[in-house]
């Protein structure tokens, strides 16, 4: 019935606008498919340009060749570890932390507020906190990829969000039960907060996952660097003698690269993977943060 | 008096004791982690040197702040600090607003959901993966010169990013490409919050498509808009530092040199480590006077405000 009300200039307006977003859409998804098909193509073909739609010279080669380099593996693990380790302790200590600011009768709860909000506007900047990081021992050891990141007061502010909407009666009745504060935490809050702990996994997942800087400034080993920091190593410094061996000592047709681009792929593939599964838990998420305080 | 409620206090702080064990963690976590460095900025106003400690070192007084306003490059890198950023809010802000106002004119749920789901895509990309793509179609013998050259726009290939008067263009269009989906998540949140019998009604009062999201869904957003805008003008010394670091080099660093950039290469490249937190201090306390300057604008154009 509306249909046929329409006027021509809404169908126009429609149309057009439909037209819009499948070009937003395929400018999105191009450079992606791009890569891809790139790097399942042989790296000496690719050379020669013109891989557009399709592989030409089909093979998986260049996946084979970053498998077999230990460097880029040892990454890879170091990458997993971080991300792991980082994000269990960074969602768990937050929403520690958040669980009681979500309490009006807190004491010291302004002050506790006030200093964290100031330190969303302020802060020491690169070199104090370099020098710091150098005071504590952390250059060069694994623990600067989890310490310097186990809290953060953004995502503190989407917890303490989400903590104020749990209906106080359920903490009321376990606290008769006996229960403290840590236990009801435990016991009570944390499984009725699926959605925002996934929000908040998902936000530190990916910080972790894609960080290259603490790599490039904090690390001098090269066992320790994440697959981020390979990755832009070979970005600057491209053709680096480390990428050339790679690509030569397994087969012949690869090339840096074609090894660039399949490392690429690997490194974003489990992102792209996760995010679709999350994306109604980070689009509320992100409003709780945005509403309040 | 005064003894039985200094008790009542602390039988207060005795029975939350249990929350307070939780939230000082937290409290010492950041004090270490977030306060110590920012005393860290007395070697702004010093001679720091790793031989010493920050506290022994010679004063140097405002010496690192007159360097960096003399340098030669000050001119050139508030130039495109600034340059980078305006451009960035001037075209890049109102995009995601626009994308979000008509993504919600798309009536089909499933595939308006489709394109939301691959419009955050690319947000999910790190910045080296996309700068490192970029290197290489933008260089001479890369995809994008392949395509310019062969339907005849270029005669030429060029070297995009060894020219620095291509680079505050890439920059916005690799953060737009990057961002738009993303930055539109909470123009569309906000839209959906919008009574529809508004529109119904303005249905039948005979309003045309552009009618009303000009008068119904333009005027509902305002607040969120302007909250996003104070932030955005707010972060103005604050370049892409990701993006800037990956995309600039030698050749661009005349149209590729920002601030963020400059306090890396003084401080961790040159061990400059006290004029590199004096520039840093520098853009923290700008930014924080543009944080306020915009907050109170809106504050009086909008009656909207962060605080």
């Amino acid at each position: 019935m509306k249909r046929a009300n329409r006027t021509n200039g809404e169908i126009v307006f429609d149309w057009a606008n439909n037209i819009f977003m499948l070009l937003i859409c395929f400018i999105t998804l191009y450079p992606i498919w791009y890569i891809l098909i790139n790097s399942f193509n042989e790296g000496s073909d690719a050379m020669l340009g013109g891989i557009f739609w399709w592989p030409r010279e089909f093979t998986t080669e260049n996946y084979q060749a970053v498998f077999a380099n230990a460097g880029l593996m040892k990454s890879f693990g170091i990458t997993i570890a971080r991300t792991f380790i980082g994000t269990v302790t960074n969602v768990l200590f937050t929403a520690m932390v958040a669980y009681p600011l979500s309490k009006e009768r807190l004491m010291g709860r302004k002050l506790y507020i006030t200093m964290g909000t100031i330190t969303m506007f302020f802060s020491g900047g690169l070199i104090p906190g370099f020098l710091l990081f150098k005071n504590l021992g952390l250059l060069d050891s694994f623990a600067v990829y989890i310490i310097p990141s186990l809290f953060n007061f953004f995502n503190l502010i989407i917890f303490v969000n989400f903590f104020k909407e749990i209906p106080s009666a359920l903490e009321e009745s376990a606290s008769i039960d006996g229960a403290n504060d840590i236990l009801i935490f435990l016991r009570i809050i944390l499984p009725l907060s699926k959605p925002v702990l996934a929000t908040i996994a998902l936000f530190t997942g990916v910080y972790h996952w894609n960080d290259y800087f603490s790599g490039v400034i904090y690390i001098n080993n090269p066992d320790l660097q994440p697959v981020q920091t390979f990755l832009y190593r070979i970005v600057a410094e491209s053709g680096s003698t480390q990428m050339m061996a790679a690509a030569t000592n397994v087969v012949k047709t690869t090339t840096s690269l074609s090894i660039k681009l399949s490392t690429m792929v690997i490194t974003t593939f489990p992102i792209i993977c996760v995010y679709p599964f999350l994306q109604k838990y980070f689009v509320k998420g992100m409003l709780i943060g945005a509403v309040k305080e | 008096m005064e003894k039985t409620s200094k008790k009542k206090l602390f039988e207060k702080l005795w029975s939350q004791k249990y929350l307070q064990l939780m939230v000082i963690p937290g409290i010492i976590w950041m004090f270490i982690f977030n306060y110590i460095p920012m005393t860290g900025i007395v070697i702004a106003f010093k001679d720091y040197k790793v031989t010493r400690t920050m506290w022994e070192a010679d004063w140097a007084g405002l010496e690192h702040f007159v360097e960096f306003f003399t340098d030669p490059k000050f001119f050139n890198i508030m130039t495109n600090t600034l340059g980078i950023s305006l451009l960035k809010l001037v075209i890049g802000f109102p995009l995601p607003i626009i994308f979000a106002i008509l993504l919600n004119e798309i009536k089909n749920a499933r595939y308006k959901r489709s394109i939301q789901t691959i419009s955050y895509l690319p947000h999910f990309i790190s910045w080296v993966v996309l700068g490192g793509l970029l290197i290489t179609w933008l260089s001479e013998t890369g995809m994008i010169n392949e395509v310019l050259v062969n339907f005849g726009i270029l005669d030429e290939p060029i070297s995009f990013l060894a020219d620095p008067k291509y680079f505050w263009g890439l920059t916005l269009i690799s953060d737009t490409w990057k961002e738009l989906g993303w930055s539109a998540i909470i123009y569309l949140a906000a839209i959906s919050g919008i009574d529809q019998q508004m529109y119904e009604a303005a249905s039948i009062d005979g309003a045309t498509k552009v009618q009303k999201i000009w008068h119904i869904t333009i005027p509902a957003i305002k607040g969120t808009i302007a909250v996003m805008f104070i932030l955005a003008v707010a972060g103005m010394l604050n370049s892409n530092f990701d993006q800037i670091f990956l995309l600039g080099n030698v050749l661009n660093a005349d149209a590729s040199q920002v601030i963020d950039t400059y306090v890396y290469e003084m401080g961790l490249r040159s061990g400059r480590y006290s004029y590199a937190t004096a520039i840093g201090l520098f853009k923290s306390v700008i930014a924080l006077i543009l944080l306020l300057i915009a907050n109170f604008t809106t504050k009086k154009l909008q009656g909207r405000s962060l605080f």
